[in-house]
């Protein structure tokens, strides 16, 4: 069983010579990428205007974007000076991947201008060349050698596949100065920006382009081992690293032309930001809050409250600082409330007793209208006419010239709510790296022991669950004055509309839990693609569900996995710590929490 | 086999007529034992015998039925985060460690009720904070480097080998800065070498003034081990003695093997019985199902 096969060769999906495959690649790529600079329809009626030849224009630009990646992985695989440094882990699985992305996306112009104009015949031979280009490129680069030496169990096709995109990790880089190493997370930090700007800027068409573009075009780089060169260099510079993301967020309002797209980029902050509060709930405490969009609400409602809305029934106006302090001070009193007679008991109580709360608030503000109760929130109409903000002088409401650049009122609250999101940022990593976070993490792991280690088990969950929903309190507070008016259905269990509970835990699942950069990403995601895909209608939260379906299945851990879950979900018969719990355990924690 | 000489006698645990029952299982009848400083005091019986049981009734993971425990002269409440802020740490017959932090948080975890660090001043980072957590971590390494662990410092601790995972366990209990250990079944597992190794370990434990309750099943291990040895029977306290009391006595003998139905055993018969179990090296593979399910194949 030592050595089976020794150093085997490495071998390839389809027998062709290493060279031949490069070559093919290659030309498959060229090809494509000619094909661009051809017109690819006769009419302007399909959307990009792909109609020009020696210019390419909206579909056409992804094409070109992934044949002109794929041909640098090739030239870097072949070992190209000055372009070896693309490849440094895997050198044909990126080079397949993103040939499978160049196709993907050319096949869906050709089909999405098929189907929208009535027929193939709308196409003119640009698209062809483009789509022969990139089968070319696909079928060659399935003739690559494989990065990974063979293993004995890859039998079967799909398995020999999933073999071909595997790669080995990336070796050590070499020390660079300083100064190329910043240079290098602020390039990658601008290039996020221009990739994240674009597909809010997307119509429907080019989004599900962008999509397919993205979604084989991210593995790619990863198989490179570029991102894994990135998380060392961030981890080296952490503070400059927040800090080019912090500049590389707030630029991008200024990016933007049309108002709607501004407020899409304010609308996605508020979401990850919640996101990221109810990591601390869900990702290091491990607690199950379902109904954590209630306190998102409580925020948002207390500040409307004392906004100086007309129809607020209080009439009073307190300035903004006071109105964040006084809406994250009721969330929080609401998670103290919530929290305390829950949290002594296991994790199914907790998720039952929230998605409660989470209606029980719904149901209490549509209730409080005057006359099936009190009337404070105006019951369904909720409380409109929230005013717009002025700091120091600064009309949130009004454009603003910056430096060359008009700030429209969705740029403005964009900006506001970064340092929102920048200071939830801080708590979390603050708060997770500490004691307290040991603590919370601990006690995810396992209670019992946690509370034999000497934690009040109890009293860090409840640290933890206030913590969450003052996080959201927080943000709500933003969110009252960026959504003009705030009504009850807002903060439902279950929307197609972002934030909701369901998709706040989709976001922190989906993106990755217990990191910072998951639920950011997830959030971004989940706002973005039922905002672009509305014209599926009915469809939309099928392929939606489809889609989660598929990515829990392929990645467990989320788009970006601490390694702590990387480990946790792919490593198959490792040493094996028993988690099953001594028979005492439903005593041992109901009263550990005591 | 001891040759360190305590030089106080106080007490250090004193549990008095400790009874846990579960409906009508009586699991720890009227079991009272007292641990001095400086000992290292054994705890055996058959499985089953209620030895884990009466661990948990010590660090309040159980609410005993009666009995009370006395941690030095003050009644301990049955709660398990202050039985360890008292002064009590505990390892686990089946390995509880957290499996997806890293060795060294996994240390830092059990410096929890010596550190006081809570959420605002995690928040603020002041210099107090930064004072606090380089203290935990130079302690945390200083113990890891006791049990041989620290090159190992970044690893997750699921993927330490067995014999790894039962000496960090022992190291976070360590970082609780304890008076008393509870050790529940060591060296389950572990091939006789590293049984030696942990009997090395125990000893240097005590010789750092820590009193040590160990339960386990291997009687070489324990009667080199202890100053006193306890034995458990069907949740009763049979005997209790030095270990030449114990090993000699009839009744212990009886209680691992049955009582046999024809006749007393002969003498030749114990001698050989009591051969068999010294020679005994993984009695812990026939651990009581109810609290041991782990399979024992990664050693
Ligand atoms: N939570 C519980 N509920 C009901 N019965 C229990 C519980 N915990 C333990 N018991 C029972 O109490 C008895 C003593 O079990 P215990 O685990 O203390 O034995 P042990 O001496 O540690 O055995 P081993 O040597 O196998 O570890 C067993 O019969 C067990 O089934
Ligand atoms: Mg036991």
């Amino acid at each position: 069983m030592t050595t089976k096969t020794p150093a085997q060769q490495p071998t390839s999906l389809l027998p062709l010579p290493a060279t031949a495959a490069r070559t093919g690649v290659l030309a498959g790529a060229a090809l494509a990428l000619a094909g661009t600079f051809l017109a690819w329809t006769w009419t302007e009626e399909f959307p990009g205007n792909l109609t020009v030849t020696g210019y390419p224009g909206g579909l056409q630009v992804l094409t070109l974007v992934g044949a002109t990646l794929t041909a640098l992985f090739t030239l870097s695989g072949m070992g190209i000076r000055g372009l070896t440094w693309l490849t440094p882990a895997g050198k044909s699985s990126p080079v397949l991947l993103t040939a499978l992305g160049v196709l993907g996306t050319t096949l869906y112009a050709i089909a999405a201008i098929s189907v929208q104009l009535g027929g193939i015949i709308n196409l003119e031979p640009g698209a062809w060349v483009s789509g022969v280009g990139a089968l070319i490129a696909v079928i060659a680069a399935l003739g690559l050698p494989h990065d990974l030496p063979a293993e004995e169990d890859t039998t079967g096709a799909w398995a020999r596949f999933k073999h071909a995109l595997k790669a080995p990790p990336a070796p050590r880089a070499k020390e660079l100065p300083n100064w190329a190493e910043i240079l290098i997370i602020t390039a990658a930090f601008g290039i996020g920006l221009y990739v994240f700007a674009y597909g809010i800027d997307a119509y429907s068409e080019l989004f599900v382009g962008f999509l397919i573009t993205v979604a084989l075009v991210a593995p790619a780089v990863f198989r490179a081992g570029l991102i894994a060169r990135l998380n060392r260099l961030t981890a080296k510079h952490r503070t400059i690293t927040l800090t080019a993301a912090l500049i590389a967020a707030a630029c991008f309002p200024f990016t933007q032309t049309d108002e709607s797209y501004a407020l899409i980029g304010a609308n996605i902050l508020i979401f990850a930001t919640v996101a990221l509060g109810l990591n601390v709930v869900v990702g290091l405490a491990g607690l199950l809050d379902l109904g954590y969009v209630a306190f998102l609400g409580v925020g948002a409602y207390t500040a409307a409250l004392v906004s100086g809305s007309p129809q607020s029934t209080f009439g009073v106006q307190f300035p903004f600082w006071a109105a964040v302090l006084v809406g994250a001070a009721a969330s929080l009193i609401f998670g103290v409330l919530i929290g305390a007679p829950t949290l002594r008991l296991r994790g199914d109580y907790l998720a039952i007793v929230t998605l409660g709360f989470g209606e029980i608030f719904r149901i209490t503000m549509n209730n409080l209208n005057g006359s099936a109760g009190p009337d404070i929130t105006n019951g369904s109409q909720g409380i409109p006419n929230i005013p717009d903000l002025e700091l120091f002088g600064f009309n949130f409401g009004m454009p603003h010239e910056i430096a060359g650049f008009t700030l429209g009122r969705s740029g403005n609250y964009y900006l506001l709510m970064l340092l929102f999101t920048a200071v939830v940022v801080m708590v979390f990593r603050r708060s997770g790296e500490s004691r307290i976070g040991r603590a919370w993490v601990a006690v995810r792991e396992d209670e019992t022991a946690a509370t034999a280690m000497g934690i009040n088990g109890f009293r860090v969950k409840l640290i933890a669950f206030a913590l969450g929903a003052t996080l959201a309190g927080f943000a709500g507070t933003v969110q009252a004055h960026v959504s003009y008016s705030i009504t009850p259905e807002q903060y439902l269990f279950a929307n197609t509309v972002p934030p909701n509970s369901a998709f706040l835990l989709a976001a922190v699942i989906l993106g990755g839990m217990g990191t910072i950069s998951g639920p950011l990403i997830g959030a971004a995601l989940l706002y973005l693609i039922p905002a672009k895909l509305q014209f599926l209608e009915d469809f939309q939260l099928l392929l939606f569900g489809l889609a989660l379906i598929l990515l829990m299945r392929f990645r467990p851990e989320g788009l970006v996995a601490n390694k702590r879950a990387q480990l946790e979900f792919h490593e198959t018969g490792q040493l094996d710590v028993p988690d099953q719990r001594l028979p005492d355990d439903a005593v041992g924690t109901a009263k550990a929490g005591a | 086999m001891t040759t360190m000489t305590t030089t106080t006698n106080t007490t250090v645990l004193e549990a008095k007529d400790v009874t846990m029952r579960f409906g009508g299982l009586t699991a720890v009848r009227s079991v009272g034992l007292t641990v001095n400083s400086g000992e290292i005091v054994g705890l055996i019986g058959p499985n089953g015998a209620g030895k884990t049981t009466f661990f948990n009734c010590l660090t309040g993971l159980y609410v005993p039925t009666e009995g009370t425990v006395a941690y030095k002269g003050t009644v301990l409440p049955p709660k398990p985060h202050l039985v360890t802020s008292a002064g009590i740490a505990r390892t686990f017959q089946n390995i509880r460690l957290f499996a997806n932090m890293t060795v060294l948080e996994n240390v830092l975890v059990g410096r929890h009720t010596r550190t006081k660090e809570g959420l605002w001043s995690a928040l603020l980072r002041g210099p107090g904070f930064k004072k606090a957590e380089a203290a935990s971590h130079e302690r945390a390494m200083e113990l890891l480097e006791f049990i041989g662990l620290a090159h190992k410092a970044d690893h997750l601790a699921r993927n330490l080998p067995y014999g790894e995972q039962r000496k960090l366990e022992i190291a976070r209990a360590l970082a609780s800065e304890p008076g008393l250990l509870l050790l529940d079944e060591p060296t389950a597992g572990m091939n006789p070498q590293e049984t030696r190794a942990t009997e090395e370990l125990v000893f240097a434990i005590r010789d750092q003034g820590i009193a040590v309750l160990v339960i386990e099943h291997d009687m070489r291990f324990i009667f080199n081990l202890c100053d006193r040895v306890a034995v458990l029977v069907q949740g009763e306290k049979l005997v209790e003695g030095t270990s030449d009391v114990v090993q000699a006595d009839e009744r212990v003998v009886a209680a691992y093997l049955g009582t046999p139905f024809e006749g007393a055993p002969g003498d030749e018969e114990v001698a050989e019985v009591e051969a068999a179990e010294a020679a005994q090296e993984t009695p812990s593979a026939k651990a009581a199902p109810s609290t041991d399910t782990r399979t024992e194949d990664d050693q």
